[in-house]
Order: structure tokens, then sequence, then C-alpha cells
């Protein structure tokens, strides 16, 4: 009884661990299914013609490869534009900061209905033509806020006496930006990358508003629930899943083995290089 | 999401702002997209908001002042209104309900597997957030394990979830919940553990110790977590369209069916702006206790 009680707390939060990834067993436990009739929704027979055959179904592997470039080019426009402003707020001062803080703030609490809404508004009343290039620059809107509070919390955790270390040593600006401040900063801009692209990657209700005839995969995905979802749809998701969960924990454990190498390396040599450890 | 993480800085460091042209340099690109593709839309949606019908051609409309297509909007679809408000109320409750031991559990019992369990509240992301809703027709489908357990405890008025209200709160409540974790965990991680034991060496129970110790400390993070989570909730229409009937439509449904199958632009836009008004006035209300430097 005492066990329980003591392991009370460990067991709810491994329940809801569980719960979380419930729905994600569905859709790959579909993905081996030979659905009867048109809905894929509960278990008939095991198949691989999901996997085998995955762009199958027109329109699935097209609006794919959409949602991918899509994902590219907005997440490489929104982690520049992002990061440059992380860098002034931590960096620098200037005047209207809390108006700029505002403005960074407000897109991550506006419903997406709004901001799709909003935007559309924007297109129709210029009568800008609506395709894949007003759902990249809605998201780019979208992801830049993510990207500043991501960098920004890495920039704030970091040492500014690095960066002052290197100048002492004469490095000129540049040289202490590109080997001191770039290399510690460079996983939190990765961080916020990855963040960025599965943003957008994955924002159906903003595409869905600007999206004109563009069908991207969560568009596509939209519009085949109503008549049914290909099992391609299932596999091409869960792949998409995995190949992320593996790129996240790849990341992690290369940097917790970095961080141990470093802790060795000071172990045995006693020099005040603790700040040199990037804070997790 | 990641972005509630804190940001722990350097112990007994001062960041030096410098002062210079560089810094605009750095917010110009950023910020005009933002002013023009965030905040100017507002300008054009409150005008679109007052177009009226140009006679005889639907779809098309000229600028106008037509203030009543407020009350006109509102009289229409305040049901919708009402019933966003109330989904997105109850789940934002539930998800607080199921996040805390988790987040709790993450900030002070997790040790070494704590950077994996943080991993692993994200990785839900990673998929599909259609396929994991429309998942949710085959978990609580009429015939699967979920309704029939409750059924035979006599507990679904209509005798199943799928197509019901509780269905589309389940939904709302599985989808947003990493939005509660990470918030709440974020602030429970700044708690000092010391204080919690120094509770308890004081003779306070388990309990009171939470109450008095641990609840109020990780209030800035059930704000945030309240609001990141209620807010997408409130304006979410994919749930109530995949797991709901015409019954549960929310507010979301009406502004997309308006906006893009009826093309009624000055209704779905003043819909979309009492809806943004209310959230705003919401967040202003938690933000004057929260600060938003804290929630950047």
């Amino acid at each position: 009884m005492r066990w329980i009680r003591r392991h009370l707390l460990g067991f709810a939060a491994v329940l809801v661990l569980v719960y979380l990834f419930i729905p994600i067993a569905v859709v790959a436990v579909l993905s081996f299914n030979k659905p009867q009739g048109k809905y894929n929704t509960s278990w008939t027979q095991f198949s691989l013609d999901g996997w085998t055959n995955i762009c199958g179904v027109p329109g699935v592997c097209d609006s794919f490869m959409i949602s991918i470039r899509i994902g590219i080019i907005s997440t490489l426009a929104a982690t520049v534009l992002g990061t440059m402003i992380a860098f002034a707020l931590v960096r620098y001062r200037f005047r209207g900061r809390s108006s700029t803080n505002l403005l960074i703030f407000l897109p991550m609490t506006t419903p997406e209905v709004v901001m799709g809404a909003s935007l559309l508004a924007l297109f129709l009343n210029l009568r800008f033509p609506l395709g894949e290039i007003t759902i990249i620059i809605a998201h780019i809107m979208f992801t830049i806020s993510f990207v500043v509070v991501t960098v920004k919390a890495r920039l704030q955790g970091m040492d500014p006496r690095l960066e002052e270390a290197a100048r002492d040593l004469y490095a000129g600006p540049r040289a202490a930006f590109r080997y001191v401040t770039l290399p510690l900063v460079a996983p939190g801009i990765a961080g916020a990358a990855l963040l960025g692209f599965s943003l957008s990657f994955d924002d159906f209700i903003i595409s869905f508003f600007n999206a004109g005839t563009v069908v991207t995969f969560p568009i596509y995905i939209w519009g085949a629930a109503q008549r049914g979802i290909p099992v391609q749809v299932n596999a091409l998701a869960t792949l998409v899943f995995v190949v992320a969960l593996l790129i996240v924990l790849t990341s992690q454990f290369v940097g917790s083995r970095r961080r141990k190498a470093l802790e060795n390396e000071i172990s045995q040599n006693p020099t005040n290089i603790d700040a040199l450890l990037p804070k997790s | 999401m990641v972005a509630v993480v804190p940001a722990t800085a350097a112990k007994g460091t001062v960041v030096t702002q410098r002062k210079s042209r560089t810094g605009y340099f750095l917010l110009l690109p950023g910020m005009t997209w933002l002013a023009i593709f965030f905040a100017i839309p507002f300008v054009t949606l409150f005008m679109t908001s007052l177009q009226a019908p140009v006679a005889g051609k639907s779809g098309q409309y000229t600028p106008a002042f037509q203030l009543s297509n407020y009350p006109d909007a509102l009289a229409e679809y305040w049901p919708q209104f009402m019933r966003s408000f109330i989904y997105a109320g109850i789940a934002t409750a539930l998800a607080l309900l199921i996040a805390y031991p988790l987040a709790y559990f993450i900030a002070f019992k997790a040790g070494r597997w704590r950077a994996l369990m943080l991993v692993l509240v994200i990785a839900p992301s990673f998929a599909s957030f259609l396929l994991r809703t429309y998942a949710w027709k085959t978990i609580l489908a009429d015939e699967g394990f979920i309704t029939t357990f409750f059924n035979y405890l006599h507990l679904l008025p209509d005798d199943r979830i799928l197509n019901t209200g509780i269905a589309v709160i389940a939904g709302l409540t599985y989808n947003f919940l990493p939005f509660m974790i990470l918030p709440l965990y974020a602030a429970l991680e700044k708690i000092d553990p010391r204080l919690l034991e120094a509770s308890n060496d004081l003779y306070a129970s388990a309990f009171a110790t939470f109450r008095k110790i641990t609840w109020p400390l990780s209030l800035p993070g059930v704000v945030a977590g309240t609001l990141l989570t209620f807010i997408p909730a409130t304006g979410d229409y994919i749930n109530s369209e995949l797991l709901g009937s015409t019954q549960d439509r929310m507010i979301g449904n009406v502004i997309q069916t308006n906006f893009i199958e009826f093309r009624d632009y000055p209704t779905a836009s003043a819909l979309s702006f009492v809806l943004m008004a209310a959230i705003l006035v919401l967040v202003f209300t938690y933000i004057r206790r929260a600060g938003t430097e804290d929630l950047v």
C-alpha cells in the first residue's frame, strides 16, 4: 500500500504520457489496415498496401511535397527574421520595447481562425491572388513569434562573459560572433527551426483560409476526412512522426554526450571552465 | 510550444545591452512582416466587417459603415459563441487537471528522465493534428471499449460519445494538453525544492504544502497554460467538425463556412472581430497579473 502511494504520482505521469500517444498508436496501426468500405476507422485486416504503395492514391504525395516545400521556405525565412529579433531583444536597448513584445506575443495568443480570416480579408481587399505565396506569407507570420521566444530563451541562458572573454583575447566583434556566440546559440536556432517547420507542416486552419486552390497535406486530409482517408495518409503521417522523433531524440542524446565529455574534461583539468557548459 | 520552457539566465551575470542602430536594424525586417501581415489585417478585418452587400450580386460587398452587421451576426450565432466558450472552458479545466501531475512529476521527480519526458510531451505534435483528431473517432466509436464501458455504468445521456459535445470536449482537451503541460512545468521547475522540504520539516501535511507553497508558486504557469489552452480551443473548429454533430458547431465553424463557403465576408469578419476582442479582454486581464515579459 505504501509502495502504491509513493509511486502514485509517477503512475499518473506515465498514464498521461500514454494518453498523449494513444491516438498516434491508432494512426500507426490503421496504416497497416485494409479498410472495408471507404472509412479507415476500424480494424479489418492486415495489409502493407499503405506502405508499399505510399504514393498510390492521386494527390497524396503531391500535397505532401507541397507542404514540405512550404515548410522549408517559411521556416528559413521565419528563422532568420525571428533570430534577428531575438538578438535585438536580448542584446540591444531600443525604444518601443513593450509594443515590440506585444506584437510578438499576440500572434501566439490569437486563435488561428481569426488570423486566417483577417489575413484573407487583407488579400481579398488587395485583390492579391491566393496560392502558395499567400500560404508562405501566413506561415512566416505565425512562426516568427515562436522562433523569437525559443532563440531568446537560449540567448538569455548564455553566459555573456564568454563573448567578453573572446573580445579580451582580441577577437573583433565579427569573429566573436562567428566563433563564440553563433555556435553557442546554434542549438537554440536549430530547435526553433524544427519547431517552425513542424508548425508550418501541420498547419491547417490558417492555410485553409489562404490557400485558394492549393492543396497542402493537412488540406488534403481535411478533404479526405469527408470521403474516407486513404491508408497512405496514415503511413506518411506515421513516417513523419518517426523521423521527427528520431531527429529530436538524437539531438538530445548528442547534446547530453557532449555535456558529459565536457564534464569529464573539467574534472581532469579543474580550471574554471564551467562557464563553457551550456545550461540545459 | 518549446516556447514556454524557461530561460535560465547564467548565474551572477548581468547581460549588457548595447545601444546602437544595429538593434533597430535587427528588428526592422521581422517586425515589418508582423506589422503588415498580422497587425494591418485586423484593420482590413474591421473594415470588411462593416461592408454592405452589393444589391443583386452575391459574394460582392462595398465599403460602408454598416455597424448593424455586428448585432445581426451575434443574434444569429450567439449559441455557437457561447458553446465555444463553454467547451473551451471545460476542456481547459480538464487539461489543467490532467497536466498538473505530469508537469509536477517532470519538474521534481523525473531526475535523469526529465529531458526524455519533455521530448515525449512535445512529440505528439509531430503527428498530424487532423489525423490525431480523426483517430478519436476510432477510440470513441459507438461499439468501442470506452463507450461500452461508460454505457455499462449508464453515464452517457445519449448512450454514445461520438457525435456529441462530449467527444468535442475530449478532443479539445487532448489536442491542447501540451500547451498546458509545458508552461506548468516551466513554472514548477523554478520552485526551489528546499521550500517543499522546509514545509515538510515544519510538519505541514503534503496537502498543506501543496496548497500553501506549490500551487501559489506555480500560478504563473497555471495562468500561461490556461491562456495557451483556452484561446486555441475557443477558436478551434477541427474537433467540432470531425468529432461532433451539427448540434455541436463552434464559432470557428461559423467563421470558416461564412468566409469560405457562403462568402459572407462581413458577417464572418464581424464574428472574428468579436472573438478576438473577447479574447483580448481575457488576455489583458491575465497579463495584468503575469506581465508580458514573462510570457514572451
